[in-house]
């Protein structure tokens, strides 16, 4: 008997919305697991397949490449099948189209629920009652069935229905006002999207944790994640610093949070600006005597870097404006990644800082094959999507399917898993429920 | 009730903040982890991270800092000096009757100190080892270090947060390395559900980099977006962003509204349906693109902002299900009723702290609850007792200690 992959023979169907729920699927689709995404061509879910189903053309070239650059500027027949913001997340799924807002929807899915191991979704609270998929009216179709719930602050409390991204969660969570620049007012911080990360993994970990005392129990049970709680772990040391002294944390940049100094961006020679894409940093940081004579050296033992104050590390710490100042100017003219293997070579953590158009190139990406060539839907394509980034030698995890289209798996779900004849099936595609395409009048 | 884990017995190896994370994981979900640490020799005892802050109190101490207490509670702590044969004896005992060992060496170490994966896998075929190092077992690079903003420089996608007249800018302290090992938990669970399941051990190699090179903090989508149309993932040009796309000043602090202005019907009745706000042009997804239009659309609405507080602006923005969040600090947020109300705080009873409450439970399940069993532990506080579980009769553990091939904790004072 051949190995199976860690999740394999499971089935999981995907009601996520944008990236944390998604994210967690990703992941147990990455296992083995089956992961089929339910999906309504009569309902736009917005920021899941993109801003908007057809979005205009004029927006294309306007903004961030991950928020609006759909291939080649254009929106092409299905603009939905390849947003870059979630197409990613996309790989080793399946999809289904069923319209959960109609009675006979969520009749067709009961058969499906029967052979589901794990329900997930991270809607608004309150949606997944109004689509009868509930813990409560699941587990009274499969009674083992494990559930995961991540709406943005849980299922209870004052804040139970605020509507919110990972940047809104963010800033709730505390971590928009710790990070930035020390020196500028928070209004000019840009959003970002952390806390989906964190979501998604400890999603999928809690489910794993949750089917193995399933398997030693045969009990399934309702998880419940507020992702503002669970993104909370990127912001330890500033809560853990109010818990134990009372103190506020404060906001230090690129600084280190436990005084390390040297620990800065410096920049490097450079083919262009900040505006076109070209500027080049270098990071370097610092963390102990031994790293700060070696990083010494590589500079050549400069004159000013040869006092005794700068051996210890209260010492750089007091003077590090100065210091960062001097290797600024030390790293202006030379190359990222000459300096990236030079300063490692000496035992030295330093990095290019890499803007995305470069990853692909780097020769740890290539040796560890962390991209692959795949075609999307329409002809598109081949462009190079992320791998599992698990090595797992015994039960290898592979990039087994391209990012799914929306109802790619209609035929399959509805004759093979809920069971439905040729002739049925063809009535709910004649209907309009199961198809590839969302409404004509959806924006 | 028992967490999920009950039953699992994890030796962790691992240190500092990416490791220790996804043990902790293991952990608050009732798994026995086993914190192998350091003796003293060339550093400090223990895990590195005994010595970074915040401490207690403020001063240094290896049992007072926050940084270990968090990423450490629910494990037991064993101290094992793998220079020796003896520990190397001890430490095998004990992957007898473990489920999963988590290290975070540098490539090669283990092997060195006679402990690694073939010796593991000869003495438990079953066993999964996985590693985590910055950029795993094989690569260019696998000797090279990272830290957090190395790793979210290279790997994640640092260069394009913040603004162009900066240089990029990093998440708060320790993000990416927590997000890293919040990714390796995952593999680790599903490794360990190989072996319960199907009895093969392997040898996970996991990388901090590749965790996050093909996570999902926005990298993925640059890379793909990247492809698809050119170069544009950017930094901030200045004040130029999308209405309600970013941070407003309000009467006592800020708010974040992002892709707010996707429904922005429900912005109009947030804003009692003003007239200037009632013209069709402001539907256009390109307008609300155009600078003039948000410079426009900012006069009015940054009044709006600034005639309210925070929480009042985003009471008004939930009761019109609008996309909004104020920037609390942690202070507010260990006095907020939502958390509060939740039983999100932890409460631990430590011997040299004294009563502590920290951030809890990354989840609720309603089977298997999260635990708060034991507070970090202190360096060696477990190390007779664990010696004993593995079959070392009392005489045998006192030789271990005599021999310093483990330390053992005296009881806190």
């Amino acid at each position: 008997m051949s190995a199976k992959r860690p999740l394999e023979g499971l089935r999981v169907l995907d009601l996520c919305v944008v990236w944390a729920g998604t994210y967690a699927t990703c992941i147990l689709a990455d296992m083995g697991a089956e992961v089929i995404k339910l999906e309504n061509v009569h309902v736009f879910a917005p920021m899941t397949r993109g801003g908007r189903a057809r979005p205009p053309k004029a927006i294309m070239t306007g903004s961030m490449a991950w928020g609006t650059g759909y291939p080649n500027n254009e929106p092409g027949p299905r603009a939905w099948n390849y947003c870059p913001t979630f197409v990613q997340l996309y790989r080793n799924k399946k999809s289904v189209t069923i319209d959960l807002t109609s009675e006979q929807g969520q009749a067709l899915l009961r058969p499906l629920i029967e052979q589901t191991d794990v329900f997930v979704e991270n809607n608004a609270a309150g949606t997944a009652e109004k689509l009868g998929v509930d813990y409560d009216s699941l587990r009274a179709i499969k009674p083992d069935i494990i559930v995961l719930r991540a709406p943005g602050y849980g299922l209870s409390g004052p804040y139970r229905d605020a509507r919110t991204l990972g940047a809104h969660l963010e800033s709730v969570t505390g971590h928009t006002l710790l990070r930035g620049y020390a020196d500028r007012d928070p209004s000019q911080t840009s959003a970002i999207f952390a806390g989906d990360h964190m979501a998604g993994s400890q999603a999928a970990f809690a489910i794993m944790a949750a089917l193995r005392h399933r398997r030693r129990t045969g009990e399934g049970q309702l998880i419940e994640m507020a992702q503002a709680e669970a993104a909370t772990p990127m912001v330890a040391q500033a809560y853990m610093q109010q818990a134990f002294t009372g103190v506020a944390p404060e906001t230090v940049g690129n600084r280190s949070i436990y005084g390390f100094a040297p620990h800065n961006l410096y920049p490097c020679r450079s083919p262009g600006s900040a505006e076109d894409g070209g500027d080049r940093w270098i990071a370097i940081t610092v963390t102990s005597d031994a790293e700060w004579r070696a990083l010494r050296g590589e500079m050549g033992d400069p004159e000013w870097a040869r006092t005794a104050d700068l051996d210890a590390a209260e010492g750089r710490l007091a003077r590090q404006d100065e210091i960062d100042q001097h290797i600024g100017a030390w790293t202006r003219d030379q190359d990222d990644y000459d300096l990236f293997h030079s300063l490692q070579r000496v035992g030295v953590a330093a990095a290019p800082v890499l803007e995305a158009s470069r990853v692909f190139d780097d020769p740890h990406v290539q040796a560890r094959e962390l991209n692959a060539p795949q075609m999307l839907p329409d002809g598109l394509g081949p462009y190079l999507f992320n791998n599992p980034p698990y090595k797992f030698p015994a039960t290898p995890l592979t990039h087994e399917r391209p990012p799914v289209a929306m109802g790619q798996d209609n035929e399959y779900v509805y004759t093979q898993l809920i069971g439905l004849s040729q002739e049925e099936y063809q009535a709910i595609v004649d209907a309009g429920d199961a198809g590839m395409d969302f409404d004509a009048d959806i924006p | 009730m028992p967490g999920p884990l009950d039953g699992v017995t994890v030796l962790d190896l691992s240190e500092w903040i990416a490791g220790p994370y996804a043990t902790k994981l293991f952990a608050d979900a009732g798994a026995d982890v086993i914190k192998i640490e350091r003796p003293a020799r060339s550093g400090p005892a223990g895990d590195p991270s005994r010595g970074v802050g915040p401490f207690h109190g403020g001063a240094p101490h290896p049992e007072k800092s926050g940084t270990f207490f968090y990423f450490n509670t629910n494990k037991r702590s064993l101290v094992l000096d793998l220079t020796q044969e003896a520990a190397r004896e001890a430490f095998l005992r004990l992957v007898d009757r473990a489920d999963l060992v988590v290290e975070s060496f540098r490539p090669g170490v283990l092997d060195r100190l006679g402990v690694g994966w073939d010796r593991i896998h000869a003495r438990k075929p079953e066993i999964a080892l996985v590693s985590l190092a910055p950029f795993g077992q094989e690569s260019p690079y696998r000797n090279y270090k990272l830290t957090d903003l190395t790793l979210f420089g290279m790997c994640g996608e640092m260069y394009s947060m913040g603004v162009q007249d900066a240089e990029p800018i990093k998440m708060y302290g320790t993000a990416a390395l927590v997000q890293s090992g919040a990714s390796a938990a995952a593999a680790a669970m599903a490794a360990l559900t190989v072996t319960e399941t199907q009895g093969i051990g392997q040898h996970v190699d996991l990388a901090l980099a590749d965790l996050q090179f093909n996570g999902t903090d926005r990298r993925h989508a640059a890379e793909i977006g990247y492809q698809f149309s050119g170069r544009k993932s950017l930094r901030a040009a200045g004040t130029a962003r999308q209405i309600l796309g970013g941070v407003y000043f309000c009467a006592d602090g800020y708010v974040m509204f992002v892709s707010s202005a996707q429904y922005l019907d429900r912005v109009r009745a947030m804003l009692g349906d003003p007239d200037w706000l009632r013209d069709p042009k402001w539907d256009d997804p390109a307008v609300q693109l155009d600078p003039d239009a948000i410079g426009e659309f900012d006069a009015y609405f940054l009044p709006w902002c600034l005639d309210r507080t925070k929480r009042e602006i985003w009471t008004e923005a939930r009761a019109h299900r609008v996309l909004c969040g104020p920037l609390f600090t942690v202070a507010e947020l260990f006095d907020d009723e939502h958390f509060r109300g939740r039983g999100f705080f932890a409460e631990f009873e430590h011997a040299d702290l004294g009563r502590v409450e920290i951030p809890g439970r990354p989840v609720i399940m309603s089977a298997t609850p999260w635990q708060n069993r034991r507070p970090a532990p202190r360096l060696g506080e477990h190390s007779r007792e664990i010696l004993a579980e593995a079959g070392f009769d009392a005489a045998a553990v006192e030789g271990l200690v005599a021999s310093e091939a483990a330390f053992a904790a005296q009881a806190a004072s």
